[in-house]
């Protein structure tokens, strides 16, 4: 499958730029759907509130004021801060999301590259934002900041690997680590024999599923797993000093990584852009896959973000035991189920 | 306050060591992390000072009086029905109850008692600012703890008690309405049965809660085993209301030394909790509102008719004396210490406020324990800033 987009398409710089220009409309829709959608909408209603109203109708403008209001700001650098570093840190943190975006599907010939390792390149990816992170909490000059940095690198590296082996399931059923294969697997794939709907790995790796879902919300610091941001603790952790367009960056790259996380769940267990019945190469795919793959996203942000908004956070230690203890556990004997029921079968 | 010169010392190195961020962290002793007195968990202007080792707190200090207001001073120059204006906004979630020990105590220097109906709207009205008091606790509790959706519950459904205490009084926050010998007014029309309403609205709200925050298995884990206060520990630093209650003391100043309020024929419970931990002090509160709704509804059933305000002189001189009263208020025990020259206002007024015995018990409580139970302990204790320093 060469893509008509990306590889037919011209010299490296103009994919290049392609790739960038591409990934950064995926990457501000997607953060800003889901600010819009889950953190000024769906939180005010499970909260008995309405949100905010008063910009554009039932306040769907909002969003674009506040980034008004944060680029009018003054851009502030703590005096003991690391100015080179601190004023880095967001840009590091937002290129991973970025790096993450390149490599998702949205169709038969819509992606921005297709790669044999696709799985393995996301959660490699994945992990550099607990670089920027470490920097922006050091770089701060501000114990809270330090202690919120430090916690995240904790927690990063103690989920990525249940999210790892939550995903290894998904490899192992569909034999491949590339995205577009996994979409094409859970296609054609059959449950148990019954071969009516494909199989969306969702059903025969549920535990997969909800291992990846906690990772994700630790990956993504968000409540039950925020004790990085908790701002009744060491208010809000790494993003303490950071203000106006900076703390913006660290804004979009937390929903911007919700997002494309939503959609890396939609792809490997709710089988991607792909629809039941509709032939994968059929041309249509490429203007509906998107779509689809967005009402998939949106689905698995719902739950995401109900967990944030309904449970209290753990405390550090608990944390980590609870991925020791409980995840890791958990994933590889669905890693070894998986592998016994893929060679009997 | 007055400190030794050793802590005199500690607390300039602390201050020192608060300036030099990056250099102390390669220093033996940890790290200082001064949690206020600008700190979102402190709601108000405590001051945390607390010597890390990693995560772990090897000593913490408190600073209070950064919110003192002088009140006990200020006491001195009001006139008594002016002084209940300035008590209301000691503990400002439930500011009626501030003002009914003060009132109870000019009243037993004067020798009047209030007539029966106004001791029981009294009653219905502290009560309420307990429900107004306490049912925002559990919202903040949540808070505290990370879960944002319970705090506005709270709030959303506080708001039933503050129109009903609003409707009588006029003053949602600061009432003001309790006088010597009374109250300033009788209920509105119809008071009594939205009143009913809105506690079968705060059972439900305790019952929501129940489920959403104290039955939550990561509000369990952040609370149970947390913070334990032993009963002797929780007796000998003078811990009162629920903290206390939540170590398995049964003490409460309506049941076992009511002066004034009509709590005596009442169908009600004082809950306990034998562990002492953070969730024992929450879990006590939770139950301590749904007593409170309990005794609001038998209190409304059996409102006796009558005058609302006792024979008083026009202008109120009390006479020489002192006087002590204490009520179970919504943080604990609170007591007024007045003193009486015989004049218009009194010579001297103490105020022994709750928040301000149950915080001392934190540097205790504090050590060895991780940065997120500073948190958790914190909240459980449940302070009030403008009642530590009043």
């Amino acid at each position: 499958m060469a893509s008509v987009l990306a590889l037919d398409w011209g010299n490296y710089w103009q994919q290049s730029i392609f790739r960038v220009l591409g990934s950064a409309v995926f990457i501000i829709l997607g953060a800003g759907t889901f600010v819009i959608a889950f953190l000024f909408k769906m939180m005010s209603y499970m909260q008995s509130r309405l949100g905010p109203m008063e910009a554009g109708p039932h306040g769907t403008l909002q969003l674009v004021a506040e980034v008004g209001k944060f680029l009018q700001k003054e851009d502030l650098v703590p005096a003991r801060a690391d100015e080179r570093l601190f004023k880095l840190a967001p840009y590091i943190v937002l290129a991973s999301t970025f790096l993450l975006a390149v490599v998702m599907p949205f169709g038969p010939d819509a992606y921005f590259v297709n790669l044999d390792t696709g799985v393995f390149l996301a959660l490699a990816l994945s992990s550099i934002s607990v670089i920027g992170i470490l920097v922006a909490g050091w770089a701060s000059a501000n114990k809270y900041s330090l202690i919120g940095g430090l916690r995240a690198a904790g927690q990063l590296i103690a989920y990525e690997l249940p999210m790892v082996l939550a995903v290894v399931g998904v490899v192992i059923q569909a034999g491949t680590l590339n995205l577009q294969g996994i979409v094409a697997a859970q296609h054609s794939g059959e449950i148990f024999g019954w071969d009516g709907i494909g199989n969306p790995f969702i059903l025969t790796q549920l535990v997969g599923f909800v291992v990846f879902l906690i990772a994700t919300q630790a990956e993504l610091a968000q409540t039950p797993f925020d004790m990085p941001i908790a701002e009744s603790e060491i208010v809000t952790g790494y993003m303490t000093e950071y203000s106006g367009m900076r703390f913006l960056l660290f804004f979009i790259a937390e929903f911007a990584t919700a997002a494309v996380f939503a959609a890396l769940a939609a792809t490997l267990f709710l089988g991607g852009w792909a629809v039941p019945f509709v032939d994968l190469d059929d041309n249509v795919m490429n203007v509906v896959g998107p779509l689809v793959l967005v009402t998939k996203m949106m689905l698995v942000g719902t739950l995401i973000f109900w967990a944030r908004f309904t449970f209290p956070r753990f405390r550090e230690d608990q944390l980590q035991s609870f991925a020791w203890k409980a995840l890791i556990p958990i994933s590889l004997v669905n890693i070894l189920a998986t592998m016994v029921l893929k060679v009997a079968l | 306050m007055t400190l030794t010169e050793s802590q005199q010392l500690a607390y300039a190195n602390a201050q020192a060591a608060d300036g030099r961020v990056n250099v102390e962290l390669e220093t033996d002793d940890g790290m200082v992390l001064n949690m206020g007195p600008q700190h979102p968990a402190t709601h108000g202007t405590l001051r945390l000072i607390a010597h890390l080792d990693g995560e772990q707190v090897t000593s913490a200090d408190v600073m209070c009086g950064y919110m003192h207001r002088g009140y006990e001073k200020l006491c001195e120059v009001r006139t008594y029905p002016q002084v209940t204006t300035l008590v209301n906004r000691i503990d400002w979630l439930g500011s009626f109850a501030n003002e009914v020990p003060f009132i109870l105590a000019a009243e037993q220097l004067m020798e009047v008692e209030a007539p029966p109906r106004a001791k029981w709207i009294r009653t219905i009205l502290f009560e309420l600012s307990r429900i107004a008091n306490i049912s925002l606790f559990i919202g903040d509790l949540a808070l505290q703890l990370g879960a944002q959706t319970p705090a506005f519950l709270a709030f959303r459904d506080r708001e039933f008690v503050l129109n009903q205490i609003e409707s009588v009084t006029g003053g949602r926050f600061h009432p003001n309405f309790d006088r010597i010998g009374g109250l300033k007014d009788d209920l509105p029309k119809g008071w009594v049965a939205d009143t009913k309403a809105a506690m079968v609205r705060l059972r439900e709200f305790c019952d929501l809660m129940e489920g959403l925050v104290y039955g939550n298995e990561i509000f369990q884990t952040r609370t149970r085993g947390i913070g334990i206060i032993p009963a002797k520990v929780a007796e000998s630093y003078g811990l009162s209301g629920a903290n206390l209650r939540g170590s398995g003391v049964d003490w409460d100043l309506r049941r076992d030394a009511n002066i004034g309020l009509a709590y005596d024929d009442l169908d009600w419970k004082v809950w306990t909790h034998p562990d002492g931990d953070c969730f024992a002090r929450c879990w006590v509160r939770l139950q301590e509102v749904r007593e409170a709704t309990k005794i609001v509804d038998q209190l409304c059933d059996g409102l006796p008719s009558g005058p609302i305000m006792a024979k008083v002189p026009r202008i109120i001189k009390v006479p020489e004396g002192e006087a002590y009263i204490a009520t179970e208020n919504p943080l604990g025990a609170m007591g007024y210490y007045v003193v009486s020259r015989g004049d218009i206002g009194p010579f001297r007024v103490k105020i022994r406020s709750a928040s301000f015995n149950n915080i001392s018990i934190a540097p205790w409580l504090l050590r060895g324990v991780y940065v997120p139970d500073i948190i958790a302990i914190l909240a459980s204790l449940y302070f009030i800033l403008g009642d530590i320093d009043r």
